[in-house]
């Protein structure tokens, strides 16, 4: 065991866990942050997709000793971010959830899309989110969603 | 008289002959140390070769849209692509699963700017088959293909690039076991970089 100062949306959290610890697990286990979702555990399928110093990164391969100083955002926190609330609102509008398991991860793709992609076109949609499955298969209506989220924020 | 004259003529007859040998001889000479010396930077071009074109260094020097993975250099899996630079798309990029260093509890290799080498510099065709020897190290030796790089630079490359060193440490697979590593050692490959640098880096005929 070893502790870790974690930045997690903002605050600071100390957790005493393995090193080995993947960063969902912390998020969802010591933290009870339980909109993370584990869906494969070997980065494939991007449920578990959080921000790690603004990049994309699959919390489920992540060792909490490798996360260094870097600040975690995560689902919880995308309704106080600009970018994650007009997703999250486009989400909504579209009415893009079926089973919704896979969707936290989906929107933080789809923030971090439009954080360096301002308009997006549908070949940019589908490469940064092919990594991130939905077994309902939503992916037509996640295409509308993330295009209504980029007309939002112009 | 005459006879004086007769034994100049014979030694200056005998002299340029004896010029004339040692010429040849030495150019035959200087011709089987150029051949020499070319032979055996072929021969370390080869071993050079074996660990360009081994998975840990080939996976990352496609000629296609992805990267590769696993010993069977199979397409990397998540539907990754290469992006703009090398380094994936936005919510996709090679660091939001490789870190800076290999996460063996999860199985994921790592180091610092993971990223796949850009398309000047592949070693590959776009079947995804390795490219012939002449022709990887004709890219490897072509200033315009590999990033500016003198022979020096190479040396100095394959002998402290951190991603290059990667490879002789490349960490455990999901399943625990070690990945495979190149076929040579690190130092022995730097030393037979040194030997293919000395000898002024040669390239194998194009067949």
């Amino acid at each position: 065991m070893a502790k870790y100062q974690l930045n997690v949306n903002g605050e600071r959290r100390e957790v005493s866990v393995d090193p080995s610890t993947p960063l969902l697990w912390v998020l969802r286990e010591d933290l009870k942050m339980t909109g993370t979702k584990f869906g494969c555990g070997v980065s494939a399928c991007g449920a578990c997709t959080v921000h790690v110093a603004g990049v994309a990164t699959r919390s489920c391969v992540l060792p909490v000793a490798l996360l260094g100083e870097r600040p975690v955002v995560t689902i919880e926190a995308m309704a106080n971010d600009p970018v994650g609330r007009a997703v999250q609102d486009a989400w909504v509008e579209r009415d893009v959830v079926q089973c919704g398991y896979c969707q936290s991860g989906q929107i933080m793709s789809a923030v971090a899309l439009l954080k360096q992609t301002p308009k997006p076109s549908d070949v940019n949609i589908d490469e940064s989110l092919g990594g991130n499955l939905c077994r309902c298969a939503t992916y037509v209506r996640i295409r509308e969603a993330v295009h209504l989220a980029a007309q939002k924020l112009k | 008289m005459p006879r004086t004259r007769t034994a100049g003529l014979l030694c200056v007859t005998l002299f340029a002959a004896f010029g004339a040998w040692a010429f040849l001889s030495g150019a035959r000479v200087e011709a089987r140390r150029v051949a020499d010396k070319r032979a055996e930077g072929l021969a370390a071009w080869e071993q050079v070769y074996t660990v360009l074109t081994h998975p840990r260094c080939i996976n990352c020097h496609t000629a296609t849209n992805y990267p590769q993975q696993g010993d069977e250099r199979r397409r990397h899996f998540a539907n990754v692509v290469r992006g703009p630079d090398g380094r994936g798309v936005p919510a996709l990029n090679c660091a939001g699963c490789h870190q800076k260093a290999n996460a063996d509890s999860t199985g994921v290799p790592g180091g610092p700017d993971w990223h796949l080498a850009p398309l000047s510099m592949r070693w590959q065709d776009e079947n995804d088959r390795p490219l012939p020897s002449a022709a990887v190290c004709q890219q490897v030796t072509d200033p315009k293909r590999n990033g500016q790089m003198s022979a020096q630079a190479l040396l100095k490359h394959n002998a402290e690039a951190e991603l290059v060193l990667w490879a002789w440490e490349p960490g455990r697979r999901p399943d625990g076991s070690e990945r495979a590593t190149p076929p040579l050692t690190h130092a022995e490959f730097v030393a037979a970089t040194r030997r293919w640098v000395e000898a002024g880096t040669p390239c194998p005929s194009v067949k």
